[in-house]
């Protein structure tokens, strides 16, 4: 479970002087059960949102997406969220941030806390849960949104630049994480990222777009095994493609 | 940093020579250089006269009279002030509808409402909890829709994501405890008006007792030293009552916030 199908989407903001600007004009992807894509371009290409018309959370000018057949026209237990910025409630400790999906679906206390449990558990932050936000790291924050995404089980995870708030250390290890915990639950994955080496290390697929209006520019397949290691040649040759792209997408809207 | 030494609790000895001092200072000019007990009655008159009213006046009854007052307004005001701010607060419409009407109301002082509260309401313990009530509603309405406003838009699309979609949903378990701090402070601002509301509402004798009715009828009785014990009445209790919603609230509705202040 967990296919996507983006066909012809296009989105159009109105500025404040009237002006009509295309933020996405017309993307068509098709995303496989279980797959991970990365969505990497400069800013302003509309990758966070396409992220967010996927998310139900914008809506598109034209154009439809199907996530496993059915219309997305508004967010979806199905669909799971992780947002770049922190979005743990804080007036939750974590055990009642992670219940929360479960709570919002009318699962007793005891069922969601346990389930909430399994989740904290697989992100490794059986300790806290008893703790609140303020009282956890960046790392540790964005395991605990992962963590509730997951515990309402949605067939599509997206994840919009989750690590990018994170010291490079902390990304690279939250990096094998997910990937972990991608194929213990196995779901899709959509990943959107400012950083190839990211996208190169997690993905399968890699999608180029490219900036106003914001469109794809390419599809990038990764055949490197996991767990991928970044200082393999294959590895850096893949990065440099892909920052080729980028770049010459990047060189074209500044001229 | 020697006052970092004795961080968290300070030091009562700074209180005792601090009240000590005053009241010194207060008993000298009321003795040496005033000497007249209608214009400054000194500590000890003072005193005696809190001795005189516990034996034989009526402060207890005064003290309950003022809170049920105060009990009255405030309550009275977080019941429609806090529904009607969530309500400017969330939905765009009602702002628009009731914005004008707030903001024509709002200037007008609660004591100018004193007259139509007795018109209303009579010379009852309602009508000093309504200028009560209007003293304090506006704090609480304007702090709880600031809360609603400033709700970070991503606890609420992170709540649509989590299947929490209906308005009626997202208010009850995003935006009002994400709000509260706001909501507290417009509460502790509200109970420092109404407890100035109350003098003047319980002055026009809207009941036989009450710390504000008191002042008033010992003024008439040309009894200072008197007025000042319910002077000072006020204000430790209305310090008490902030001290009681302050630590109150941090302690148990906020402990959550500890860690975001600094």
């Amino acid at each position: 479970m967990g296919s996507v199908e983006i066909s012809d989407i296009t989105r159009e903001f109105t500025r404040d002087d009237g002006l009509t600007v295309m933020a996405i004009g017309g993307v068509s992807l098709s995303i496989a059960d279980d797959e991970f894509v990365s969505f990497v371009g400069p800013s302003g290409c509309g990758k966070t949102t396409l992220l967010r018309i996927i998310a139900g959370l914008d809506q598109a000018t034209s154009g439809t997406v199907l996530v496993d057949g059915n219309t997305i026209s508004g967010p979806s237990p199905k669909v799971g969220m992780v947002f770049q910025e922190y979005s743990l409630f804080p007036w939750r400790n974590i055990l009642d941030n992670v219940a929360f999906g479960p709570e919002m679906r009318g699962i007793s206390k005891e069922e969601r806390y346990a389930l909430a449990r399994r989740y904290i558990s697989l992100v490794g932050l059986d300790q806290f849960e008893k703790s609140y936000p303020y009282e956890l790291s960046g790392g540790m924050r964005q395991r605990v949104a992962i963590a509730r995404a997951l515990a309402n089980d949605p067939d599509l995870l997206l994840m919009d630049e989750p690590f990018g708030a994170l010291d490079a250390q902390t990304r690279n290890k939250m990096q094998s994480e997910l990937l972990e915990i991608w194929d213990r639950s196995k779901k899709t994955i959509l990943f959107v990222t400012h950083s190839v080496d990211e996208a190169v290390f997690l993905s399968d697929r890699i999608v180029v777009m490219s900036p106003r209006p914001g469109r794809i520019r390419a599809v990038v397949d990764v055949p490197i095994q996991r767990p991928r290691d970044r200082t393999a040649s294959e590895f850096g040759k893949l990065r440099r493609d892909v920052l080729g792209l980028i770049e010459e997408q990047s060189r074209q809207a500044n001229d | 940093m020697g006052s970092n030494t004795s961080s968290g609790k300070r030091s009562p000895v700074w209180l005792v020579i601090s009240l000590t001092a005053a009241i010194i200072f207060w008993q000298i000019i009321a003795d040496y250089v005033v000497r007249n007990k209608f214009i400054l009655p000194s500590f000890t008159d003072t005193l005696e006269a809190l001795f005189d009213l516990w034996a034989g006046g009526t402060i207890l009854i005064d003290i309950w009279t003022s809170l049920m007052h105060f009990a009255i307004g405030l309550l009275l005001a977080l019941a429609i002030g806090v529904p009607i701010g969530i309500c400017i607060g969330w939905f765009e419409r009602v702002n628009r509808l009731l914005d004008p009407l707030i903001e024509i109301i709002r200037p007008i002082p609660p004591l100018a409402w004193i007259p139509f509260a007795i018109v209303w309401f009579g010379l009852t313990d309602f009508s000093a909890g309504f200028v009560i009530f209007i003293g304090s509603v506006f704090p609480i309405l304007i702090n709880t829709y600031e809360g609603f406003r400033s709700v970070p838009r991503v606890f609420v699309e992170a709540g649509r994501m989590l299947g929490c979609t209906s308005s009626l949903c997202l208010i009850r378990y995003i935006a009002l405890p994400a709000a509260l701090p706001h909501l507290a402070a417009g509460f502790r601002i509200a109970s420092g008006v109404a407890w100035m509301c109350l003098v003047a509402a319980e002055m026009f004798g809207v009941s036989r007792f009450g710390l504000g009715q008191k002042i008033w009828w010992y003024y008439n009785l040309h009894q200072m030293d008197s007025v000042l014990v319910y002077m000072l009445l006020l204000g430790f209790i209305g310090l008490f009552i902030d001290y009681l919603f302050r630590y109150g609230i941090d302690h148990s509705l906020l402990r959550w916030r500890v860690g975001e202040v600094n």
